[in-house]
């Protein structure tokens, strides 16, 4: 039973603050319901048939106690709502200086990269008290990174970008599962989530075999893919210059706008067709079934990485 | 007791084995005697046999959906993968989820009790369309042999939820076979919820005026517009899954260019729905077991029949609470939380109204009695775990766990079920004409609610710490409240076929009936057990409220448990022509 530790600790604030949150309803809930069995099996016993007991009714209704058990009920419940939503909305909310990490699933592993470049499988290391940031993405079908150590979990879907962050500020191991059925061997989709402290992790970092950080595998991918004969120095074609692109509005064809976010340049790469930035022709190819989700985050992080002032990527 | 009186009809009441002679005089001009052949019985339009063949297949189909849960079960009693492969052990978790939402669920209720009651206590001859309502009972025929068709065939591995693009592109069973017989079933929940509107409008007998229908009719009714309603969501997105499986039309796989969760909002905008049509119903029959029990009228009869209403109409916009990792947008699962939140209060309320109705009555410890209070605690339980998942922060943990298991089977195994066993043991006598040993009713109602909470109480524990649920394959350390939960389920099974016994044997050796043996209002208590082939001699009249037992108002108290006696004997008085 001791294994239990690796599901039910808490290795956050945030899974401290869910399991108060969890405390407090059940006492709501008994508080709700035990009075319905305890005058159930009162009034089972007490007015029997054929059993002698006052059951005169008085004339008129007791209006104030049938609004008061639907009043009350009601309100402790929207206290309760207020009180999830508030946590809930946390989680959308990361903090921008996170360690972003990028997790992809396939049937039936887990791949997690560093932006140092580490790189693991069905294990995910993390330092402990500082936030961390995952990006995640599916090569085939939904799965959902679960770690209940965290009390978090979230669907990574096809074709899309999912993200979830947290701080673990309790270093140990834990459990990380995959929660949403996905074929033969969901079961076994899972593996360890080890915390450790930033001393240990750094030392982790540094022994993983890494031939190049995120950014760097981005940019070697970004000329052998052939990205740089268009939109790199000295490109003939028309195209737009992705320095500084990160973050920043770009106006599309047909009007509107959108910020130039991890899921834009992710859709700009694999569906180009979709979304056109304003003023430029239709000829970037679709990169679908040509990189792989791995290879697409890192030419996402190497296109995070030009900011402005930076040489590559510059043309004109 | 009328039992007795009955008993005394009985030409011959010493010789048990003389089936014939023992036969009442009612019995002769029943519903169940009119026509012997197989022939009238499979091309009949009663809806009283309609129901009867309901009431087998449905059963039927209860027990195949059981010994899949049962193969579930044991092999859970491992963490190892030992029983079943893991191909195997996804097919037959799937089997158990689709017979049972489509093939037990969905019609157990409404389609046995309902089709034999409605017309019953509304005063009418039979439903609107005869016809009809055997042309759905062969629907649903074609539908279930075909899903037990694919079953040898091979089966599903998806889930009865048959999330995209896993069912759509990637699993390899029959998804398009069963796709098929769903879709073929849903007809016949179309047709039949189509009947019961039409003919709660329609056939009402001169006095019925909406404001005297039993619950259990405003129950059904309200049940019929969601399947009327919501049911075609379920067979366009089935056959869109078909097409693009088939076709590789690109709708829900994004590397065709579809988007995935569109696949679960249409899937949810009819479950969830669907999920009310599976309680609805049971909730009607509760109420009618609650006041037959304390023979009281139901304590907020408007309030109870007006939220069967407002749950059906709720019930469409609260799907999305299925989605709150899935990557819907923060301010759309608030909505939903919220929504999710306040439509469970009209059904806490009923508890509270069933509870009151209980106060000061004349409360019988009969097998319908015990069935009841078994639902009301089970549903109380499911429903307030219900509101924990709905709590956003604490979904975010328990969605997708064992958690979720437990909720909704308290509600729809513990709730659901119940009833519908709570039904058979309070209309068994209405329906075969005859009485079932009232002791082994209590036994099996008590077996079933011990077996059920020893199965399903430990998987909440399960869902909190973490286990997710459609696994094969887990931690040791859940080994523990896996054995309990299998064991209960051991209890739990022999409890279900328990009923079978005793109901069966009563058949032959029960005493008759009589009309009305449990000394209840009601329509359907005025006309002989079992009733003849077109109801009512005469159309009644109605000319009370429902559920009109005599109330001791302030003064009376000195004889109050006699003069109820007194009274309640004298039957359905105010609603007889
Ligand atoms: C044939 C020339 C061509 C190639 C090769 C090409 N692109 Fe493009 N790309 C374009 C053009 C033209 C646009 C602007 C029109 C549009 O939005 O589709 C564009 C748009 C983009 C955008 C959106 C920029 C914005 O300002 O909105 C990104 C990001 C991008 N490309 C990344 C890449 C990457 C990464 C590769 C290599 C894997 C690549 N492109 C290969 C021509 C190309
Ligand atoms: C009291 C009101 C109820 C509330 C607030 C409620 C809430 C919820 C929530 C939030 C979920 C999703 C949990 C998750 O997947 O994370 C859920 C699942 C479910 N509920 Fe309820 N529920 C209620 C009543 C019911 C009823 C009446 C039924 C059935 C008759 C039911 C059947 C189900 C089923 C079948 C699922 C799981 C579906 C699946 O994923 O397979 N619930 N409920
Ligand atoms: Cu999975
Ligand atoms: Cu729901």
């Amino acid at each position: 039973m001791e294994n239990l530790a690796g599901w039910a600790s808490e290795a956050s604030a945030h899974a401290a603050s869910v399991d108060r949150l969890m405390l407090a309803f059940t006492l709501m809930m008994v508080a709700l319901s035990v009075p319905v069995f305890v005058l159930m099996a009162v009034f089972a016993v007490k007015y029997r048939r054929g059993r002698t007991a006052n059951r005169a009714h008085p004339v008129n209704r007791n209006v104030w106690l049938e609004v008061s058990w639907a009043i009350v009920p009601f309100l402790l419940t929207v206290v309760f709502f207020v009180w999830a939503t508030k946590l809930f909305a946390d989680l959308y909310d990361p903090p921008a200086d996170a360690i972003a990490i990028d997790v992809v699933a396939k049937q039936w592993m887990w791949k997690f990269q560093h932006p140092g470049g580490q790189r693991e499988i069905n294990e995910l290391h993390v330092p402990a008290g500082e936030p961390v940031k995952l990006t995640m993405a599916s090569e085939d079908v939904i799965h959902s990174l679960y770690i209940p150590a965290l009390r978090l979990k979230q669907d990574v879907v096809p074709g899309r970008y999912t993200s979830m962050w947290f701080t673990a500020d309790r270093p140990g191991t834990y459990k990380l599962t995959c929660a949403e059925f996905c074929g033969v061997d969901h079961s076994v989709m899972g593996g360890s989530f080890i915390v450790m402290t930033p001393a240990a992790y750094e030392r982790w970092l540094g022994q993983s075999q890494v031939d190049d950080t995120l950014a760097a595998a981005g940019a070697v991918l970004f000329r052998e893919r052939g990205c740089s004969g268009c939109h790199g120095p000295g490109a003939t074609v028309h195209a737009p210059p992705l320095t500084g692109l990160y973050g920043r509005p770009v106006p599309l064809e047909g009007g509107g706008v959108v910020t130039a976010d991890d899921q834009y340049i992710r859709d700009s790469i694999l569906l180009p067709q979709s979304q056109i930035a304003a003023g430029y022709p239709h000829i970037m190819p679709t990169f679908q079934n040509v990189l792989s989700e791995e290879e697409v985050l890192q030419l996402v992080a190497y296109i995070k990485s030009l900011r402005s002032g930076s040489p590559e990527g510059m043309r004109q | 007791m009328t039992m007795d009186n009955a008993l005394e009809r009985r030409p011959n009441p010493d010789d048990l084995n003389d089936r014939g002679l023992s036969e009442t005089q009612d019995e002769r001009v029943s519903y169940l005697r009119a026509g012997h052949t197989l022939r009238s019985w499979l091309l009949t339009t009663d809806h009283k046999r309609i129901a009867i063949l309901y009431l087998i297949s449905v059963t039927l189909f209860f027990f195949i959906g059981g010994a899949a849960a049962a193969l579930v079960r044991a092999d859970l009693l491992t963490p190892q993968a030992d029983l079943l492969t893991n191909e195997g052990y996804n097919r037959a978790f799937t089997l158990h989820g689709v017979i049972m939402v489509w093939f037990f669920l969905i019609p157990s209720i409404p389609n046995t009790f309902g089709n034999f009651l409605i017309p019953l206590m509304i005063g009418a001859r039979d439903l609107a369309f005869p016809r009809l309502n055997l042309l759905s009972w062969y629907i649903y025929m074609l539908g279930g042999l075909f899903t037990v068709f694919v079953l040898i065939a091979g089966g599903v591995d998806t889930g009865w939820t048959f999330y995209t693009p896993l069912s759509s592109m990637f699993s390899n069973g029959h998804v398009v076979m069963v796709a098929v017989a769903v879709f073929v079933v849903g007809f016949s929940s179309i047709l039949t919820g189509l009947n019961f509107i039409v003919t709660v409008h329609k056939l009402r007998a001169p006095g019925m005026s909406w404001g005297r229908l039993r619950l259990f009719v405003w129950a059904h009714y309200a049940t019929s517009l969601i399947l009327v309603l919501a049911t075609p969501v379920l067979s366009v997105t089935l056959a869109l899954v078909a097409a693009e499986r088939l076709f590789g039309l690109g709708i829900f796989d994004p590397k065709l260019g579809g988007d995935p969760l569109l696949f679960q909002h249409l899937f949810w905008f009819y479950s969830h729905p669907a999920v009310y049509i599976m309680v609805l119903p049971a909730l009607g029959v509760v109420s009618e077991l609650v006041a037959a029990s304390a023979r009281k009228p139901v304590f907020g009869y408007r309030f109870i029949a007006g939220s069967s209403i407002a749950i059906a109409i709720i019930g469409f916009l609260v799907w999305g609470h299925h989605m709150f990792v899935a990557g819907q947008s923060m301010y759309a699962s608030a909505v939903f939380s919220f929504l999710s939140l306040a439509v469970a209060v009209p059904s806490g309320i009923k508890v509270y109204n069933w509870t009151a109705t209980l106060y000061k009555g004349h409360i019988e410890l009969d097998p319908p009695f015990f069935f009841a209070a078994s639902f009301i605690g089970l549903f109380v339980v499911g429903g307030l775990t219900g509101l924990v998942l709905a709590m956003l922060a604490v979904d975010v943990h328990l969605h997708d766990t064992y958690f979720v298991v437990a909720h909704f089977h308290y509600i729809m195994v513990g709730g659901t079920v119940s009833a519908y066993f709570g039904a058979l043991h309070f209309w068994w006598p209405k329906m075969s004409g005859r009485i079932y040993p009232r002791i082994w009713g209590r036994l099996a109602a008590i077996f079933i609610f011990l077996g059920f909470n020893l199965t399903f109480f430990p998987q909440f524990i399960l869902g909190y710490l973490g286990m997710p649920r459609r696994y094969h394959v887990y931690d040791p350390s859940f080994q523990v409240l896996h054995v309990l939960s299998s064991a209960g389920a051991s209890i739990l099974g022999v409890a279900y076929l328990m009923p079978f016994t005793y109901l069966f044997w009563s058949m032959r050796y029960g005493a008759p009936a009589g009309p009305n043996p449990w000394d209840v209002r009601g329509l359907e208590w005025t006309v002989p057990s079992p009733p003849p082939k077109h109801n009512f001699e005469e159309i009644p009249v109605v000319t009370g409220p429902p559920y009109d037992y005599p109330l001791e108002r302030e003064g009376d108290q000195g004889e109050a448990g006699d003069a109820a006696e007194g009274n309640a004997a004298e039957g359905n008085a105010g609603s007889r022509a």
